[in-house]
């Protein structure tokens, strides 16, 4: 008997092996037919960022290595933190990352990246205006912004009465007990200091302070801090109300019906991922190309028909579905757009402080 | 000579994988940002005191529901046939071959509104909420651990010897007696490395709480979590504030044990 257990206990860690080593298989593991060898490309990426080739959509990765012979690795992070902690401390070698906008901007005052050499980007004049400058990087030099989107509502028709229209509703007493939150600093202290009318990008201590008093005020009407769990509750029809990113609440419409959304009124939080390379990267001309392909029009439609985030990519957009184009959730007006912020910006020493602050609140 | 050679494996894991990162935490809870010597960290670690007590009584609670179950049960599997003791051990033990974090989401939906807990309650004319509470945090840790608890208990039972039992039957013993005298006693090193193995990982773990629990059920292991991204002295001094509680523990587990047994 104890044998049999340890053998099945064996099999079973062996198992969840497999499993990690699985999580980004898709690009690599399945041989593509290379026309030559033309070294690899070391990608650092979130989880599940590029259409895998699932119903009718490419994988976009296979393209990549079917098109040019350069051999696609893939590993991925979940938070901005542990790209930078990866970067950082370890002795790594990254070619392309894909950071927000703050950690970009983190990244290059740390001299963290490498200026791109936008010759062998001619798909970057696919790209808006707006999103070729990139408050991030102001000169454009080290970056191209791969999608972004909005911070939302979603919320439970059958469960709020009154259409929301602002950010407000999450302290909304009448709701007690079914409101989600993020769980996450940066997202949720912004919604708080725009309640408290501060302007989330030029936040001093004093500011958290006060957004810190704003959310200890909900707390008690808080159901959950949720990130990815926010898609259970709300396709569950388990909670009535909760901020998310635009992109995701489209793809929770599609799951239950009851669901609708709000572009808060005073305005939300743009934010960004824009590909880079970085200092640690030992094929720069591979990761251009990678660059370069994921802003081919078809294969940047092709993602954003997968991730529904906004893509910057203008001749892309053309491609898709009208129905998704005029999607708001997707696609904000350009007035809209100009009512948000952007996190650029911010002080490591503030950020750091907001982060323990917003553990504090949950801590007590 | 011999046996010292065939642990060199076994002490270089340990040099490389326990010894070096616990020396590693130990240095950065006692630096600032700066990298200076500092205590600030454990300053700020003693600010989540109520987190630790809130955590080590979760994981208290839910050491000794495991007990209350998992004790009775490992009696009773020791005086079954033996293929009978397969099997139920085999049952026991399903529930380990899934990833932890499917059952965690399992019981999130067995216990959420509308979930069959929930519609089979309203048959019954009983509403209320079964998520979102301690009660839901410390029953996906009684899942959790139970085979841990059980295991051990078992091995250490299953191992007396039938001759002592006899002894006291002949000696006059009645079952109770029997179980007072001989069982129980001999029981205790199963029963102690069974609370071990299930106060220690339930005291540090995460995400339980976090699927389970509602906005007051933070657990210390999701503040380490929280906070290590952007604070990793903080991060290092209340680990090695969790540390030290639960090597304690285990000093007094361990002090309680050796009585037990001499007496």
């Amino acid at each position: 008997m104890k044998k049999i257990i340890s053998i099945l206990l064996a099999a079973v860690m062996l198992g969840s092996v497999t499993a990690v080593l699985a999580g980004c298989g898709s690009s690599s593991s399945e041989g593509s037919s290379a026309p030559k060898d033309k070294g690899e490309v070391n990608v650092y990426s979130w989880d599940d960022y590029f259409s895998p080739g699932t119903g009718d959509l490419k994988n976009v990765l296979e393209e990549f290595e079917k098109e040019t012979g350069i051999k696609v690795n893939c590993t991925t992070y979940s938070t901005n933190e542990e790209l930078y902690t990866m970067l950082k401390q370890s002795n790594v070698s990254y070619d392309v990352i894909i950071p927000s906008e703050y950690m970009v901007s983190k990244l290059i005052r740390e001299n963290m990246l490498q200026e791109l050499n936008y010759d062998n980007i001619p798909n970057y004049k696919n790209l808006s205006e707006r999103f070729q400058k990139l408050s991030c990087d102001p000169d454009s030099k080290y970056t191209v912004c791969y999608n972004w989107g909005v911070t939302a509502l979603v919320y439970d028709k059958t469960k709020v009465k009154n259409k929301p229209t602002d950010w407000d509703v999450l302290w909304d007493k009448s709701l007690s007990g079914q409101i989600l939150m993020f769980d996450n600093s940066r997202d949720a202290m912004a919604i708080a200091m725009q309640q408290c009318g501060i302007d989330p990008t030029k936040c001093t201590k004093e500011d958290v302070d006060k957004a810190t008093e704003k959310l200890k005020e909900q707390k008690p009407l808080v159901k959950k801090y949720v990130m990815d769990q926010v898609f259970n509750e709300m396709e569950g029809g388990q909670s009535a109300v909760a901020p998310y990113y635009a992109g995701d609440i489209a793809m929770m419409m599609e799951e239950n019906e009851d669901l609708d959304y709000c572009l808060p009124a005073s305005g939300s939080n743009l934010f960004y991922d824009a590909m880079c390379v970085p200092t640690c990267s030992k094929n720069k001309d591979n990761a251009e190309a990678f660059i370069n392909f994921m802003q081919k029009p078809e294969i940047a439609a092709e993602n954003f028909n997968y991730l529904r985030y906004g893509t910057p990519n203008e001749k892309a957009i053309e491609l898709i579905d009208e129905e998704l184009k005029s999607n708001e959730l997707s696609f904000p007006s350009e007035e809209y757009l100009n009512k948000c912020y952007v996190f650029s910006d911010l002080d490591d020493e503030v950020y750091a402080y907001m982060q323990q602050k917003f553990v504090d609140l949950q801590a007590t | 000579m011999k046996s010292k050679k065939l642990s060199i494996p076994y002490i270089l894991w340990m040099l490389i994988f326990t010894m070096i990162p616990i020396v590693m935490i130990g240095v950065t809870a006692f630096k600032d940002k700066q990298g200076n010597f500092s205590l600030e960290p454990f300053a700020k670690a003693f600010g989540y005191t109520n987190v630790f007590m809130k955590s080590l009584w979760i994981a208290l609670l839910s050491t000794l529901i495991c007990l209350v179950l998992a004790y009775p049960l490992a009696y009773m599997l020791t005086r079954m046939r033996k293929s009978s003791q397969n099997t139920v051990q085999m049952i026991l033990m399903i529930p380990m071959w899934m990833n932890f974090l499917l059952r965690i989401y399992a019981w999130m939906i067995l216990l959420q509104k509308n979930g069959p807990l929930d519609t089979a309650l309203s048959f019954l004319g009983i509403h209320g909420t079964y998520i979102g509470n301690t009660a839901a945090v410390v029953v996906g840790m009684v899942y959790e651990y139970l085979p841990f608890m059980v295991l051990p208990i078992y091995t250490v039972m299953s191992k007396i010897d039938g001759n002592l039992i006899e002894a006291a039957q002949d000696l006059g013993s009645n079952n109770a007696a029997v179980f007072k005298k001989v069982i129980f006693p001999l029981s205790i090193p199963g029963v102690i490395s069974g609370i071990t193995m299930v106060f220690v990982p339930s005291a540090s773990t995460f995400l339980v709480s976090q699927y389970l629990g509602g906005t007051d059920d933070i657990m210390i292991g999701d503040v380490i979590d929280k906070i290590f991204w952007t604070d990793q002295s903080t991060g290092s001094a209340i680990s090695l504030i969790l540390m030290i509680f639960i090597f304690v523990f285990l000093v007094l587990m361990n002090l309680f044990g050796d009585e037990e047994a001499i007496a």
